[in-house]
């Protein structure tokens, strides 16, 4: 025969001896795929650019003599170099992409790419908020038609489009209340929080002025009617309730609320964070609240980004509807739209409480969420809000055995389970199944909060995760509960597997590193 | 339905799992006259793909988009040539789609992002410290004068006239709630800042002067004797920047002392897009760090001694603080800060400053060439990329009619300022690197045709 | 000298007319590891009871209340550069604001050394 033997080997020896992998060192520090990436401080340069710029024109600087005369510092890269960063530091990123966000109110659906590819068309994107409005009707028809789908879905007569946030919108309702009331000649001190709420509900009431007092809660996880009726009188502006409540559970008694609030002279601030549960299929207008801001990226699908942009549109009552702020979009009988502005507002809205941004709002949030409720329409979104409580309520009874769940025999759930740490031994806590689940390839649930809950775990799968997603989710839960219920000592120094172990807050808060510094020697060799 | 994966299947067995034999079952907390029998009325069915898109881009359409004709329009907006890279960078998903990156052993991508950008904040605007960034401009700035509020304990804000409209509208809207006390005025047509105004304005009342550099007429402003004045009764400086670009050719406002600086980042990274989502940026001397809003990133180290980020400097905020808290903001600009970043990364110093210099010197050649016009003067002495002309008309009608005729002509000082009949004849140009020789012969000749 | 408890966990010292206050090794060791203290402006009038200072770990933020009447007249300096005080030292070294006692009959309101151990006890 002709015994060819040239080749590599296509296997591994069988014989060779392999170490642990946790002793190996690499020269560079990075693991394969794991790239770690420094700061641009420390690989780009002043003089090193990705742009290419034309020639500017040969006329002389009129600057006023303030021409910049110290350098600028900021350190710049090539086109590729650029590109290798930010894909780099993407990967250590964990994103709805990646996987199951489970985090209760967050609502991490799936973000379609149509979104962004309608947002990018020029049309909306490349317009400039000072335009002559002639030049701008199709943006304006869209804020319309997307405030009347707002309206429409939530059963209330008008919309503020322009607050930029979820906290942004929620300041906005409690503006809209304190001008309706201080127009009544009837101003109140004190609005009413249930101790379930988020943090940004109080910071919210406190920043307008008002004095916060807290609502129980009775043992069902439901605002204590009894309890708020006994404290409605004269002095209390209003309510700030969370339908469904922080705890995943829907308020049986929110329109009892509303009326008992209304009866005392009060107005209802709904807040609308956990509305996935709800959407296409209850109208929070039918349960009489006031206002009601509403997270776009939330409910409708725009991007959470890494933090922000959010869109806090905010739906009002007729009480409130004349207080609404500026600038706002309406639509003459013509079918021709206007901008109301400052100019225009004594005309027809002179109650308006102000304006509280610059221009008119998260256009770009505007485009996404418009496309997202165009692709599922009347139907889509009501099976969206059932299939969010269809699957926190598998994940629930699913996991109910083996993780303490305070509400669960009390009834259903809504789009969110609520769970605690009561079972775990050995010291653990909820921090560490959170950072347990990291190395199983989640992001963890929202964890303490409530408050209300010791050691809450919030867990809301949204409905874009198919059954598979949801079992493999579970799977991982409840292996990780178990060590937490055993006592598993590995749980403490979790997770093993990120790009970072635990990470030292206690040192960042106490000597705050908040920009670069050159180190020391690079610093005295430039003088 | 293409972005629900549960198929009635799937809906059976996990009903049977729960124990419930209907989805209504669920609801059943509802109350009965809150039910509704079906899809919400008066609204469409679901559609698909290319159905949506056509009804997008029917709206779109509808609109006199900035690229295709004539532009000139600034005043707190500007349109800049976004790098493709940039574009691309964040819509990766692992960017798009993250979340606040409050678990950092798997947000590290977004915490060294944002590490950069309150370092790059920080260096342009010459001051000690950024935040992971804020909703806007106009919120920043409101934000930085309850900030000074805190900071000095007494009520007064004093605002330049050559703040933006929005801006003090914002803030006087804020005010009739806190109770702060707003001093400002609207603009005069003069060469000259209204620094010397201000000067008289500053007394042991003053908790902050707020100023606009370059302001809204674009006229650039030495504020450091303002700076200096406000010291003296010990107030603070509040520096406001609606074009950062503009640092890449003029003094840092730290340089001169300012105490806070806030601005809208807009210009890099981030497109018009009809007003938002913008980017606040929010910058301050490090004495004062633990009484800035928003949120803060910050170095440290993991249990094996690794270099990491974190969210650091929490107590300050909502979800803590509750009451006290210095804000109620919850969400930063997540993403339109990861756009300026990475804008400004591809730029770099070198890059930024010769941005900066080819927007101003098109805008004076533009300037010159506009002011050559019979009926046409130019206010400024001095401007980076934005100028005011006061024609011998008044430019609210003309830029309506220049818009019908796809010539995007500027703000006229009548839309900000409708009140001020002696702003009536201003207009405010901007002129950027996206401006051509082309654009700028259209408005000349446009202008022409009406003071002709 | 003599040491008197709250049961919001404060120690105050008192000699003379001056008090010294800060908060006690069991509060420090519920509050986790400390990273800011905001101590009082000297000159501010306290009343027993008011809002005094904020001790804020990486999570939470601390009200510490004034345990008696007077006016300020020093703060602990070194909790600026040095929050881990108040962990290592807290009844020390750790001690936040001293001020001079406008109602000295206040302090028959407050608990012995020995009072404040049976009631951390009783927790």
């Amino acid at each position: 025969m002709n015994m060819l033997t040239e080749g590599r080997p296509t296997k591994q020896d069988e014989n060779l001896a392999v170490p642990d992998q946790s002793a190996l060192k690499t020269h560079t520090g990075n693991r394969a795929l794991m790239v770690d990436e420094p700061l641009i401080f420390e690989t780009g340069s002043p003089d090193r650019s990705g742009v290419d710029l034309p020639e500017a024109p040969f006329v002389e600087s009129r600057l006023g003599g303030l021409d910049r005369d110290e350098p600028i510092s900021i350190p710049g890269l090539s086109e590729a170099e650029m590109v290798r960063h930010y894909t780099r530091l993407s990967r250590q990123n964990y994103a709805i992409d990646v996987g199951l966000f489970p985090l209760g109110s967050c609502t991490m659906k799936h973000n379609p790419r149509l979104n962004e590819k309608m947002a990018r068309l020029k049309g909306f994107s490349d317009i400039h908020p000072l335009q002559p409005v002639d030049s701008v009707q199709g943006a304006l028809g869209l804020i319309d038609e997307l405030a009347t789908w707002l309206k429409t879905l939530t059963g209330m007569p008008a919309v503020a489009m322009s607050p930029k946030a979820g906290a942004h919108g929620e300041l906005c309702g409690i503006l809209a209340i304190r001008s309706a009331l201080e127009a009544r000649g009837d101003a109140r001190e004190v609005i009413l929080v249930p101790e379930s709420a988020h943090g940004t509900n109080p910071a919210t009431a406190a920043f307008a002025g008002y004095k916060v007092e807290d609502i129980p809660a009775n043992a069902d996880g439901r605002v204590d009617l009894d309890a708020l009726k006994a404290r409605l009188g004269p002095d209390v502006a209003g309510v700030m309730i969370t339908n469904p409540n922080t705890c995943g559970l829907f308020e049986p008694d929110m329109k009892a609320i509303s009326d008992a609030v209304h009866n005392a002279g009060g107005l209802v601030y709904c807040d609308g964070a956990n509305f996935n549960a709800i959407v296409g299929r209850v109208r929070p207008g039918d349960l009489g609240i006031d206002a009601m801001h509403i997270n776009l990226h939330k409910t409708f699908s725009t991007p959470h980004g890494g933090g922000g942009p959010g869109s806090g549109p905010v739906v009002f009552s007729d009480a409130l509807a004349p207080f609404a702020p500026l600038p706002f979009v309406e639509k003459t009988e013509a079918g021709h739209f206007n901008l109301v502005e400052e100019e225009t507002a004594e005309d027809h809205h002179g109650d308006s409480f102000g304006r509280m941004v610059a221009f008119h709002g998260q256009m770009g949030m505007f485009t996404r969420a418009l496309t997202y409720m165009l692709s599922h329409g009347a139907d889509g979104l009501k099976q969206v809000s059932e299939d969010a409580v269809l699957n926190a309520n598998y994940v629930l009874r699913s996991l109910e055995d083996v993780l303490d769940a305070p509400f669960s025999k009390s009834g259903p759930c809504m789009h969110e389970a609520l769970f605690s740490d009561n079972r775990f031994t050995n010291g653990l806590t909820t921090l560490d199944l959170a950072k347990g689940l990291i190395d199983e390839g989640y992001h963890p649930m929202t964890m303490y909060f409530p408050l209300v809950v010791h050691g809450a775990m919030l867990v809301e799968p949204t409905e874009t995760e198919s059954k598979a997603a949801i079992d493999q989710f579970i799977g991982a839960m409840r292996s990780v509960a178990e060590r937490a219920n055993a006592g598993d000592e590995m749980l403490k120094s979790a997770p093993h597997f990120a790009p970072r172990r635990r990470l030292d807050e206690t040192l960042a808060a106490r000597k705050p590193i908040l920009v670069w510094q050159e180190p020391e020697e690079y610093a005295e060799a430039a003088e | 339905m293409r972005y629900l994966p549960l198929t009635p299947n799937d809906r059976q067995d996990m009903l049977a799992t729960i124990g419930a034999s209907s989805i209504d079952e669920l609801f059943v907390d509802v109350q009965e006259d809150a039910r509704l029998d079906g899809p919400i009325r008066d609204l469409p069915m679901h559609a698909g793909e290319m159905a949506v898109e056509a009804h997008m881009k029917k709206l779109a359409k509808n609109n006199s988009a900035a690229g295709d004709m004539p532009f000139f329009l600034g005043a707190g907006a500007y349109r800049h040539h976004v790098p493709a890279s940039v574009d691309h960078i964040i819509q990766r998903g692992e960017f798009l789609t993250a979340y606040t990156p409050y678990q950092p052993e798997i947000a590290q991508g977004t915490l060294q992002t944002l590490f950069e950008f309150q370092t790059q904040v920080a260096r342009l605007f010459g001051v000690d410290v950024a935040n992971a960034s804020m909703y806007d401009g106009s919120t920043a700035c409101w934000e930085a004068i309850v900030m000074a509020r805190r900071i000095t304990k007494r009520g007064k804000a004093v605002l330049s006239s050559g703040l933006h409209p929005h801006y003090v509208s914002v803030a006087k809207t804020m005010a009739r709630f806190t109770k702060d006390q707003l001093v400002s005025e609207a603009p005069t047509l003069e060469a000259a800042t209204d620094g010397a105004d201000l000067l008289d304005q500053i007394d042991d009342d003053t908790s902050c002067v707020v100023v606009q550099y370059p302001d809204i007429l674009g006229r650039i402003g030495d504020m450091s004797a303002l700076v200096e004045k406000a010291h003296s009764h010990k107030a603070l400086l509040i520096a406001v920047v609606t074009e950062p670009v503009a640092l890449g050719a003029i003094k840092s406002p730290g340089q001169m002392d300012a105490d806070i600086v806030v601005g809208e980042g807009q210009s890099l990274g981030v497109g018009l897009q009809f007003g938002g989502p913008y980017v606040g940026l929010f910058g301050c001397k490090q004495k004062y760090v633990r009484q800035m809003p928003g949120r803060l990133c910050g170095e440290t180290v993991d249990s094996e001694g690794k270099r990491g980020f974190v969210l650091t400097l929490s107590t300050r905020e909502q979800h803590i603080r509750r009451e006290k808290a210095t804000s109620n903001i919850c969400t930063n600009s997540g993403l339109c800060a990861l756009a300026f970043t990475a804008h400004m990364t591809l730029l770099g110093e070198k890059g930024l400053r010769e941005l900066a210099m080819l927007n101003h010197k098109k805008a004076v050649a533009a300037a010159d060439r506009l002011v050559s016009i019979q009926g046409v003067s130019l206010l400024n002495e001095s401007f980076f990329n934005e100028f005011t002309l006061v024609l011998d008309k008044d430019t609210r009608p003309i830029v309506r009619k220049l818009a019908d005729q796809k010539i995007l002509a500027g703000v006229s000082l009548g839309r900000l300022y409708p009140e001020e009949g002696a702003l009536a004849h201003g207009l405010i140009v901007a002129v950027t690197e996206t401006t051509s020789d082309e654009d700028v012969e259209a408005l000349a000749t446009a202008l022409e045709g009406e003071l002709a | 000298m003599s040491r008197y408890f709250t049961d919001e966990h404060e120690w105050v010292d008192v000699e003379g007319e001056t008090a010294t206050v800060g908060i006690t090794d069991y509060a420090q060791e519920q509050l986790g590891d400390i990273v800011f203290v905001e101590t009082p402006e000297t000159g501010a009038e306290l009343s027993q009871g008011d809002d005094a200072a904020v001790v804020e770990s990486v999570k939470a933020a601390s009200d510490v209340y004034a345990a008696v009447s007077g006016t300020v007249v020093e703060v602990n300096d070194a909790l600026e550069d040095e929050p881990a005080l108040v962990n290592n030292s807290a009844e020390e070294d750790g001690w936040f604001f001293r001020l001079t006692l406008s109602d000295k009959s206040e302090l028959d309101d407050l608990m012995d050394e020995k009072a404040y151990k049976a009631f951390v006890d009783g927790l």
